[in-house]
């Protein structure tokens, strides 16, 4: 299943920086971070709840770059 | 400017306020302060400017040590400025002016770089301004604004003159232009009336119609498109992957070069040379290392101009479904055409009429009437240049010859009409036509009347198009084509293309593709597929690149291709190319300037030739011109 999110990130290597972080999050099996469009798409694996990966995507975002955002 | 960015232009601004007048306070020096006093005074009014340009960063900055992020970016930045205040007491130079500037500047970059994405960000979706507000919907005889979304398939819809068409469907009622330039580029307006088929996204200009809605919202050509656009940037190319893994590998190893740079050669100058360590100096060296670490510039400028050039050949029409089709586009060599429909109008027309022995008109009347009851395309053609209805009434006695022709009585004549064959089989004396295309002879009361040439039209920018690809950088150019051999040639010889295959079934033009792939000089050189998107799916997914043309509208099209072309100006293959090239030109433009300034600024800042000012003017100057330059990839319309 693959999902869309609004975010807002103010620099380009911190969208990188999250990406690479939410593709180690478990329960995703992709994600893809565009800066341009302020949007995040996840890939979810197979069983995960999205909502509950998606808290964890952000409390690991947060980590890495204190000033994002993800609207979930 | 939103909210946050005024905040920070104030604070800027307020920044540079203080810094200009501590600075004329400290030259003046009023109350003759010296000594101890001078050094803690300045140095609280100097840490106060620091503070409120700098608190977030230092607040980040703390944030990324409970992280445990030793490669923050802010972290660094912190370090640096803090690193270089400290110095300053140290050496007793008084001199904070420069841990300020690097905040400063950096905080200049940063708003800037917010200000110039925000703003390039919204001059392409601006570009890209279809997506319909509202649809407007009888209810009980009044009109209503409806959220295009809640429309269902079957509701008729009003669209009023100046309003966008929300959503697609068929004109029930009115006729009026349409001005199409924001999905094809094309500043002609288009006719429609009853009975046509309507795209969204286009703009009613001068009446109202009334549309019977055939796709849903979700399903419409403008959803579609908008989709396809803004998923595009998310396929990512090559360089951006090799940007973010370089951008991986870079910060860590300036931060540990800065390290052995403070720590090595003082204690080799001690160790072994005997001299003072100069402590102060190789550390000052290695904080100017920090500040060229942040690999923003790198980052920011490739998503950027990838965007931008997206954006732009959208605006002329061009659909490019992702970063990565862009920059293999850039690297075409050979384009492969389908031709019936890329470079031909795919229309049969009549194209000629001689050895006629009777008016033109009557003779185009008479193989009409007389081929009226076949549904065969050149029957159509017939009908269509002989332009009148039909009365079948005045034809009777219809026999048809198959492999021949047909004959039958017209107005009581005898008229016939068909291939050479069909003439030689009554013994009728007639020329064999030099004229490609199909030759329909034809003999009213058993002599001979003339024949008539139908033929597939070329379009009119086809010739023009093979010329500009030659001048963009295409080796070789092939055609593709089911049709006959001569035929082939001779639209092949007219048109200039490199090498031409005909009498193809659609499973030959694989192969044919597959053939020209492996005989491809080197990976680089990329093969392009272009055909109308009608049953030449597989080809479009076997090339490199595949581009569909004219495909306002039509799915099937815009799901198989890579770049999709909006009408079917053939002009626009070499545009496309062109367009890609410029914004990859941009792209290396942008990688090379930020390379070579960042490590040319190390190399001067090891040898303590760079000051923090270089290094800041590598860090925030590089960002700037990097941004600046991919802005460029949007101007694409005089290309």
């Amino acid at each position: 299943m693959k999902k869309t999110y609004k975010i807002e990130v103010d620099c380009a290597n911190c969208a990188n920086l999250m990406e690479e972080t939410t593709k180690k999050v478990a329960g995703v099996a992709g994600a893809t971070v565009n800066f341009m469009t302020q949007k995040m798409s996840v890939e979810f694996a197979e069983g995960a709840d999205p909502k509950a990966v998606m808290q964890a995507v952000l409390k690991a975002c947060k980590k890495v770059e204190p000033d994002c955002e993800i609207e979930l | 400017m939103n909210r946050k960015q005024k905040k920070m232009f104030i604070r800027i601004c307020i920044a540079i306020v203080m810094l200009v007048l501590v600075n004329i306070v400290k030259k003046i020096n009023p109350f003759g302060l010296d000594g101890v006093a001078y050094l803690v005074v300045y140095g609280i009014l100097y840490a106060a400017i620091y503070v409120e340009i700098g608190y977030d960063i230092l607040r980040k900055a703390f944030k990324g040590i409970i992280n445990r992020r030793p490669f923050d970016e802010c972290f660094l930045m912190a370090f640096a400025t803090i690193g270089a205040y400290a110095i300053a007491i140290y050496e007793r130079t008084g001199d904070y002016n420069e841990a300020i500037a690097v905040l400063l500047f950096y905080q200049i970059g940063e708003f800037f770089q917010s200000y110039a994405v925000g703003k390039s960000r919204k001059n392409i979706s601006e570009l890209m301004d279809i997506r319909p507000d509202y649809a407007n919907v009888e209810v009980d005889g009044q009109l209503e604004q409806v959220d295009p979304d809640e429309v269902e398939i079957g509701t008729i819809i009003t669209v009023q003159p100046g309003e966008k068409v929300p959503i697609d469907g068929i004109v029930t009622e009115g006729s009026s232009s349409l001005n199409t330039s924001a999905l094809t580029g094309e500043s002609v307006p288009r006719e429609v009336r009853e009975g046509d088929e309507i795209i969204s996204g286009c703009i009613n200009m001068t009446g109202v119609l009334r549309i019977q809605t055939t796709k849903e919202f979700g399903e419409s050509t403008v959803s579609k498109i908008l989709e396809l656009v803004e998923n595009a940037s998310s396929r990512k190319s090559k360089s951006e992957e090799f940007i973010s893994k370089f951008a991986r590998v870079y910060t860590p190893a300036v931060v540990y070069s800065a390290l052995a740079l403070a720590i090595l050669p003082p204690v080799f100058r001690m160790l072994i040379l005997g001299q003072p360590a100069m402590w102060s100096n190789w550390i000052y060296r290695a904080l100017t290392f920090l500040v060229i670490s942040c690999p923003c510039a790198l980052v920011i400028s490739i998503p950027l101009s990838f965007f931008a050039g997206i954006g732009g050949a959208s605006h002329e029409g061009i659909l490019i479904k992702g970063s990565n089709y862009l920059e293999t586009l850039s690297q075409a060599k050979t384009v492969v055409f389908d031709k019936t429909g890329t470079l031909t109008q795919g229309v049969f027309e009549v194209t000629g009429v001689h050895d006629n022995t009777m008016e033109e008109e009557k003779l185009i009347e008479y193989a009409a009437l007389v081929e009226c009851f076949s549904s065969h395309p050149i029957s159509k053609s017939l009908q269509k240049a002989y332009g009148k209805e039909i009365d079948r009434n005045r034809v009777s006695d219809i026999e048809e010859i198959s492999g021949h022709g047909v004959c039958g009585k017209v107005d009581g004549h005898q008229v016939a009409a068909g291939n050479i064959k069909l003439m030689r089989k009554l013994n009728i004396q007639c020329n064999d036509c030099d004229s490609t295309g199909t030759i329909i002879h034809i003999a009213v009361d058993g002599t001979y009347a003339g024949h008539v040439v139908i033929s597939d039209v070329v379009k009119p920018n086809s010739k023009q198009a093979i010329a500009q690809l030659k001048n963009s950088g295409v080796e070789k150019t092939v055609m593709l084509t089911g049709d006959a051999k001569r035929v082939a040639e001779k639209v092949a010889s007219e048109l200039g293309v490199d090498e031409v295959h005909s009498e193809l079934l659609p499973a030959d033009k694989v192969s044919q593709v597959e053939r020209l792939l492996s005989e491809k000089g080197s990976e680089k050189d990329k093969l392009v597929f272009v055909g109308d998107g009608i049953n030449d799916a597989p080809v479009l997914t076997r090339a490199d690149i595949g581009i569909a043309m004219g495909a306002m509208g039509s799915d099937a099209a815009i799901e198989a291709a890579d770049v999709v072309l909006m009408d079917d100006d053939p002009l626009k293959i070499a545009k496309a190319i062109r367009i890609s090239r410029k914004c990859i030109g941009i792209v290396y433009q942008n990688i090379a300037i930020a390379l070579v300034i960042k490590f040319g600024c190390l190399i001067l800042g090891a040898f303590g030739i760079a000051n923090m000012w270089a290094a800041i003017f590598a860090d925030v100057g590089v960002m700037i011109i990097a941004v600046l330059n991919a802005i460029r990839a949007l101007m694409v319309k005089n290309l």
